[in-house]
């Protein structure tokens, strides 16, 4: 299994292909809906995001509060295509990687290939293995959102499948 | 004839909720745990063998650790069963809600429940919960708590079918609905069917039947026939595991049935994902 270190250059990206399992390690960035929402209102009204997105990573989860003791509670992804309508403008704006589960829109698949992107999937549903490779997690922006508010993670080898290439070959693709 | 009335005190149906709403969220039931084993071993594809094994993983962990197996610990639905001979000293739907209060922060489990559909504010303790009641005789109560995560329920769909539909039609929505769903609901799922009664009786049911022990099978042969043949079908879609592709679509296809009207087919079914927790006490 390919082990990789954020942050994801293009000669990583375009290194990865579709079904390929990988071991993600380094910084990356939680937000889901009520993320998404803010920030494309920040982009509407020409303010800046509150973290740099370039070449960066969006883990669409939104986290159990953590216990005692631990950096983080259970911490799984979340449905991708709930944020398809956001993630063209985000990826042109230099977003890179992003985390999630299930497939995208036909939007998203052609900004993840113009901009040499990927598209990583989780497996659903197993969030207290992958809060296991949660290191650290720093709040960032959007606190009053609670689970919904920006962290930024240290991550260790968490397990991840290549959904969409920056081919835009798609693993959910059966036909 | 007299009978003695059995009295619950609503500080105990608080106090059980929320052990039921924690011990949900951490352990899988056994029967879920079974059968993922059992379609690891079976499986042809490496890649989604991979992920059932992580699955089992994942539960194995969540046990260990005592930590939510999903992030999405679910808005909590919760089935009470009350018996003829009991009196609950209080407002019971307070005690579950305060219940449910109570287990979601001790068990550091998420707040998944907005005020309102449209303005979106948290209600920051993951009330109120969705409860239904039912009477029975006895002197117990029974209660079943069911967080349901919604990357599965928003999966879920409702049909008016005409009867002239009959079972093949029921077996098409089901299946089309589960092909819909693709990966978003975490398969493998178990598919929750309704069938009969009104619109909401059949969603009902359809929640109720995802209740069912995966080791059990329907009473009723023909539905038994039906479930297998519908389950079948599924696990051909080549969804599978995680939607990696594979064999293992749904673990389970459990149905209830109710009379229905003489020009109606509603039919109804709730995706549950590949934990569908839920946890029971009798009071």
């Amino acid at each position: 299994m390919k082990k990789i270190t954020t942050p994801f250059t293009t000669k990583i990206t375009e290194s990865l292909c579709a079904g390929e399992q990988i071991l993600l390690s380094g910084e990356i960035f939680t937000g889901r809906d009520a993320a998404h929402k803010r920030m494309t209102e920040l982009l509407y009204s020409g303010l800046p995001l509150p973290f740099d997105i370039n070449r960066q990573v969006i883990y669409y989860a939104g986290p159990c509060p953590a216990p005692q003791g631990r950096v983080i509670g259970s911490i799984g992804p979340t449905t991708s295509s709930r944020m398809d309508s956001y993630a063209p403008q985000l990826i042109q704006r230099g977003l890179r990687v992003m985390i999630g589960k299930g497939s995208r829109s036909k939007a998203v698949i052609d900004a993840i290939r113009e901009h040499s992107g990927l598209y990583l999937a989780a497996v659903g549903g197993a969030g207290a293995l992958l809060s296991l490779c949660v290191k650290s997690a720093e709040l960032i922006a959007f606190e009053d959102l609670g689970a919904e508010a920006v962290y930024k993670l240290t991550i260790h080898e968490m397990p991840l499948i290549v959904a969409i290439d920056c081919k835009g070959k798609n693993i959910y693709n059966r036909n | 004839m007299a009978r003695n009335l059995r009295f619950i005190e609503t500080e105990q149906i608080t106090q059980a909720v929320a052990e039921l709403c924690v011990k949900a969220n951490v352990c899988i039931g056994g029967d879920i745990r079974a059968a993922l084993s059992k379609a690891q071993l079976r499986e042809t594809s490496p890649l989604a063998g991979a992920v059932l094994a992580l699955l089992s993983e994942n539960a194995e962990i969540a046990e260990r650790e005592n930590l939510p197996v999903c992030q999405d610990t679910g808005m909590s639905v919760v089935f009470v069963w009350l018996g003829s001979d009991v009196h609950v000293n209080g407002d019971i739907s307070v005690a579950i809600n305060e219940g449910v209060r109570r287990g979601y922060r001790d068990g550091y489990c998420r707040n998944s429940v907005v005020r309102d559909p449209i303005d979106r504010i948290n209600t920051g303790d993951n009330t109120p919960a969705v409860i239904h009641y039912d009477f029975t005789e006895g002197d117990f109560l029974r209660i079943t708590v069911m967080p349901k995560g919604f990357g599965s329920e928003n999966m879920s769909a409702v049909k008016m079918l005409k009867p002239s539909d009959g079972l093949s039609g029921a077996a098409d929505f089901i299946v089309e609905t589960v092909r819909l769903a693709e990966a978003n609901p975490c398969p493998p799922i178990i598919a929750g069917v309704g069938i009969g009664g009104t619109l909401e009786k059949a969603a009902l049911l359809s929640k109720q039947a995802l209740l069912r022990d995966l080791g059990e099978i329907n009473p009723q042969p023909l539905w038994a026939d039906f479930e297998a043949g519908v389950l079948e079908r599924i696990n051909n879609l080549g969804i599978g595991a995680a939607g990696f592709g594979g064999r293992t679509t749904a673990l389970g296809v459990n149905v209830l049935t109710y009379p229905t009207h003489i020009a109606g087919l509603p039919i109804a079914v709730n995706i549950g994902c590949h934990a569908t927790r839920h946890r029971t006490i009798i009071l």
